[in-house]
């Protein structure tokens, strides 16, 4: 639960901006991004939890990337196969999960010191956080930028296409962080 | 002719992080300072140089043995043993350059725009030299966005905001002006 609210990824830690940013122009696309990063994580924390003995402190850092480039292998075969349509609109960003800052912090800071339960655990709670943000992100810039929710209209006409470039990206970010922080004070 | 609308676009029509939005960590991490943001910049374009040259003859090996979808694994892999490497041998040339870039090194290897520039290259299927430019030119424009939301911030830090919108808000609200303005640049080549 922790990893929803308290430790959100993207509006409480700010890691993993680039596909948070780069991906959500619809919420479809963030949902998609969001649960393909959630998928690598939660099988990286179990397999390295498990690796967490054997792996020697020294070389530790080069071995979860292996680990975690695998399984982005995985996903990217999985999407070529059965999405590839979304895998076209995603592009370069699904090999880059590898070098999304949640995914390596998650495997460096709790799954090589827990056990695989509990590291299987916090890989469902900080992923539902990123997939839930990114989504929610997607929602508000296509609705802002073509008056749609998950493809089907809600006002006529094509909205101010700014939000769905890289400028509106920012914009929606900045301003949905400060609605984040001014809410969690107000809980506190 | 066709080099320079290489570099054109690539430093200011797609810039890579006020357009293509990759590398955002370093841009948000390292651009308080101009001159740690000069720093960044200068050793990201040491690293995509090299970068590119080793890239383009390694995705010639993967076609080769038919291993394309290994690619992700391959590059990541390459692409932190060379910053080890480049960190290594700076060291022992040239430990003045070492002095000015050595703590942003080790940074570059979870810099998503270089992976994500290694990718880009091979799809785009540019001969050596075009990828050498391309490579180049893109750390130009990541160190020329890094430079100048480093300028803003710093006159930034005198101004009196209100607690939930000081840090990381009121730079992405800067930076989406700075992408808006960099939009304008779209009708160039």
């Amino acid at each position: 639960m922790n990893g929803i609210l308290k430790n959100n990824p993207v509006f409480v830690l700010v890691l993993g901006m680039c596909p948070t940013l780069a991906t959500t122009t619809s919420a479809i696309n963030g949902l998609g991004m969001g649960a393909a990063t959630m998928f690598v994580l939660i099988c990286s924390n179990i397999v390295i939890s498990l690796l967490k003995n054997v792996i020697p402190d020294k070389v530790r850092i080069p071995c979860f990337i292996v680990v975690i480039a695998s399984f982005v292998t995985i996903v990217q075969l999985i999407m070529q196969a059965y999405a590839a349509s979304l895998y076209e609109t995603l592009g370069v960003f699904i090999p880059l999960i590898v070098v999304n800052c949640i995914i390596l912090g998650r495997a460096e800071a709790f799954a090589s010191k827990n056990d695989v339960l509990s590291a299987a655990m916090d890989g469902i709670g900080v992923g539902l956080g990123f997939t839930l943000s990114l989504t929610l992100i997607g929602v508000v810039r296509e609705f802002l930028g073509s008056g749609s929710v998950f493809g089907i209209d809600i006002y006529n006409g094509d909205g101010a296409l700014i939000f769905i470039m890289a400028p509106g990206a920012f914009m929606v970010l900045g301003y949905m962080m400060i609605l984040f922080n001014k809410m969690m004070a107000k809980v506190k | 002719m066709e080099y320079f609308i290489i570099i054109i676009s690539s430093i200011f029509i797609n810039n890579i992080v006020l357009s293509q939005i990759l590398g955002i960590c370093p841009f948000f991490g390292v651009s308080s300072k101009v001159n740690t943001a000069a720093g960044m910049g200068a050793a990201v374009t040491f690293v995509m140089a090299i970068n590119s040259i080793v890239v383009y003859f390694l995705q010639k090996l993967l076609v080769a043995w038919n291993i394309e979808f290994m690619q992700t694994i391959v590059f990541i892999l390459v692409i932190a043993t060379l910053v080890q490497m480049v960190e290594i041998i700076l060291k022992k040339l040239s430990p003045s350059l070492y002095q000015a870039l050595g703590v942003f090194l080790p940074l570059i290897t979870t810099n998503c725009a270089v992976l994500g520039v290694a990718i880009t290259m091979t799809q785009k299927d540019y001969n050596l030299l075009e990828g050498f430019v391309y490579s180049v030119s893109i750390a130009i424009g990541f160190a020329l966005a890094l430079v100048l939301m480093a300028g803003i911030r710093e006159r930034l830090e005198l101004c009196d905001l209100p607690k939930g919108v000081k840090g990381v808000p009121v730079a992405l609200i800067i930076a989406a002006i700075l992408a808006m303005s960099f939009m304008g640049f779209s009708g160039l080549v």
